[in-house]
């Protein structure tokens, strides 16, 4: 075999330490993307290394692309981060579409509700809270069920993702929208976030806000008694249970955070850019954020990484779509699912003996 | 009113729509029952939706565009199989992979081949017909033969023990895996099916024409407590509540909520019911 080949099975094989065998599981999975990805560039007559290098330059040298992949990112992190914390405790919330989307409709109606002449210093920390509540408010349902009814999580998010976007349209029709249209009254302006300014791009200081919930999610993780109680009922509930933690009060408090953290993603999407609500605004940001929960391997910072990586995939895309036709990256996307998904057992195998 | 959802045209509506719900669920049921958690189901009708109209276009024959629909749908069974069973990747999260790569991938054949965004050339239609359409004599065929496959054949003594005990299965010398693979391969087919009826029935492919119907029928099968027969009733009532809506457009539910009956009817019975009481295969998921 090829000398380099087996330098990179070594590396796949070596054992090693939880945290570098997460490393590993997501460098491959990203590897194997880029393959199929290349694979398909190939398929529609064009050369990967020429696709690929026009990606990287045109987003690092154009503003406006650079701000689109950072726009895409920071909702990525925030819904990232929810399909993140749920599974550290063991459970897989699929209901990010239907939690932001509620986040979406409870910001943009507060913002509205209030007078226009709000000063920011209150009009924001209520929009921002009414978000993270909207998405609370789905997440809460989801982990209540889940306890209370022994309700599996990933069906009634599967059944509320639907039922939240067909009450959100009814609700947008019957109410919101403005004579004939699909966008609902303008936010007080003092809730709007400002824009970076990068080439007029809709990056705005959400961004900010994402940052710093990384931060307070790894600190509630790696550092206080609730995170390690979170991520005890992940590890075995029954052990958890038997050192005393309310096993079921932490599922649906983990449930809840999470949807919240799903909701704030709407601050971005209204408070940062349209400043109202919209038809199917923010949607598919909640799936995606499996994607970047599972390629950051359920660390906050890996999180983050994997937010910017799919919205460079998915952004650059776009600023390339001269070259590959647009739906190329979309089918890209799931392939680094799959690729995460059976990368990370792979690598879990092959390193048998490591501490876990 | 009365008259109309009495007539013969309405019953053959109510069948036309069934069809793709009743296949789905019936190899929903099956996969599920040997132990795989189906969530690829909505990439299985999306990838046979748009096998059957691509080959049926390219072939002019119908009944070709069934066969490579029914194809399609067992290719993505097998690769739901290959991740999940044979590489030991988490069956959840492969599910919801294909239902992405389906969504992104059949907008991307359709560029490729067709060069569309949304639409495919016209294939050939059944449109309304009823007796010309063996899609519809399949589906009811199918739902009888399959509940009585699963309960009362070596095959579905095999797959209920792969699903159930898979240590058992073992124990007899069949690996649980093969036994999956089988099922979930006979449930692809079935799920392909019911996709070539959705391109079939209109003549064509448009971009995610299968709109979340592989999650109302997936909702049906575990609303029936993974009894196929019972599953088949469900997706009936499914496409009875869906026909009347048709019929008597928005008169009694606001036309945005009505697709989601299906989903808020499983919810109450979850919060009234419980999810215990419908007992999933004991292996389900692992």
């Amino acid at each position: 075999m090829n000398r380099h080949w087996e330098v990179l099975f070594d590396f796949a094989r070596r054992p090693s330490s939880g945290t570098k065998r997460e490393v590993q599981a997501a460098l491959i999975a990203l590897l194997l993307s880029l393959a199929f990805g290349s694979a398909l560039m190939l398929v529609v007559g064009k050369s990967p290394a020429t696709v690929w290098w026009a990606m990287l330059s045109r987003t690092a040298t154009t503003p406006y692309v650079l701000g689109q992949v950072l726009y895409k990112a920071t909702a990525l992190v925030l819904t990232g981060l929810a399909v993140s914390v749920a599974l550290d405790a063991g459970l897989f919330n699929i209901g990010g579409e239907a939690q932001l989307t509620a986040g979406v409709l409870a910001c943009s109606v507060v913002g509205a509700a209030l007078p226009a002449s709000t000063p920011a210093i209150v009009a924001l920390p209520i929009c921002v809270l009414a978000a993270a509540a909207g998405g609370a408010a789905i997440g809460a349902a989801i982990g209540i069920l889940r306890v209370t009814r022994q309700a599996h999580e990933v069906i009634t998010s599967i059944m509320l993702n639907a039922i939240v976007a067909g009450m959100t349209l009814w609700i947008g029709n019957t109410v919101l929208f403005q004579g004939g249209t699909t966008r609902g009254p303008a936010i007080a302006p003092g809730a709007e976030l400002s824009l970076l300014g990068l080439g007029g791009s809709p990056a705005n200081a959400a961004v900010l806000l994402a940052l710093a919930i990384v931060i307070v999610v790894w600190w509630l993780r790696a550092r206080t008694t609730w995170g390690q109680a979170w991520l005890a009922v992940g590890r075995d509930v029954d052990a958890a249970r038997s050192v005393g933690i309310s096993v079921g009060r932490i599922q649906i408090l983990v449930m809840t955070a999470s949807g919240a953290l799903a909701g704030l993603a709407a601050t971005s999407f209204v408070l940062g850019h349209k400043h109202a609500f919209e038809e199917g605004l923010g949607r598919g940001m909640g799936f995606l954020g499996i994607a970047a929960a599972l390629l950051g391997r359920a660390h906050p910072i890996g999180v983050g990484i994997a937010s910017l990586v799919l919205a460079f995939l998915s952004t650059g895309g776009l600023a390339v779509s001269d070259l590959i036709p647009k739906e190329l990256t979309e089918m890209l996307q799931g392939i680094v699912v799959l690729a995460i998904a059976t990368a990370a057992p792979w690598v879990e195998r092959n390193s048998e003996g490591a501490p876990a | 009113m009365i008259d109309t959802l009495l007539s013969l045209a309405f019953l053959a509506q109510v069948l036309r729509i069934a069809v793709p719900y009743a296949f789905a669920a019936l190899g929903g049921s099956i996969t599920e029952r040997s132990g795989i958690i189906d969530l690829a189901i909505e990439a299985k009708l999306l990838f046979g939706a748009f096998a059957a109209a691509a080959v049926g276009h390219g072939t002019g024959s119908a009944v070709a565009g069934i066969a490579a629909g029914m194809l399609a749908g067992m290719a993505v069974a097998a690769l739901q199989v290959l991740c999940s069973v044979w590489l030991g990747a988490n069956q959840v999260i492969v599910g919801i992979a294909l239902n992405l790569l389906a969504l992104g991938g059949t907008r991307f054949l359709l560029q490729l081949i067709f060069h569309e965004g949304a639409n495919s050339p016209p294939a050939p239609s059944y449109g309304d017909a009823v007796l010309g359409n063996p899609l519809i004599w399949g589906a009811v065929l199918a739902s009888l033969l399959i509940p009585l496959a699963v309960m009362r054949t070596r095959w579905g003594l095999r797959l209920r023990a792969a699903g159930d005990r898979p240590d058992a299965l073992l124990a007899v010398g069949v690996a649980p895996g093969r036994a999956r693979m089988h099922a979930a391969l006979v449930g692809g087919l079935l799920s392909g099916a019911g996709g070539a009826q959705l391109s079939l029935v209109v003549g064509g492919f448009s971009a995610d024409m299968s709109s979340g119907r592989g999650y109302i029928a997936l909702t049906m099968v575990i609303l029936s407590g993974w009894r196929p027969a019972l599953a088949v009733v469900g997706c009936l009532v499914v496409a009875l509540s869906e026909a009347i809506r048709i019929q008597l457009a928005g008169a009694w539910i606001p036309h945005e909520l009505a697709p989601q009956l299906p989903f808020m009817l499983t919810l109450v019975v979850l919060m009234i019911a419980g999810g215990k009481g419908r007992q999933p295969p004991a292996a389900l998921g692992k």
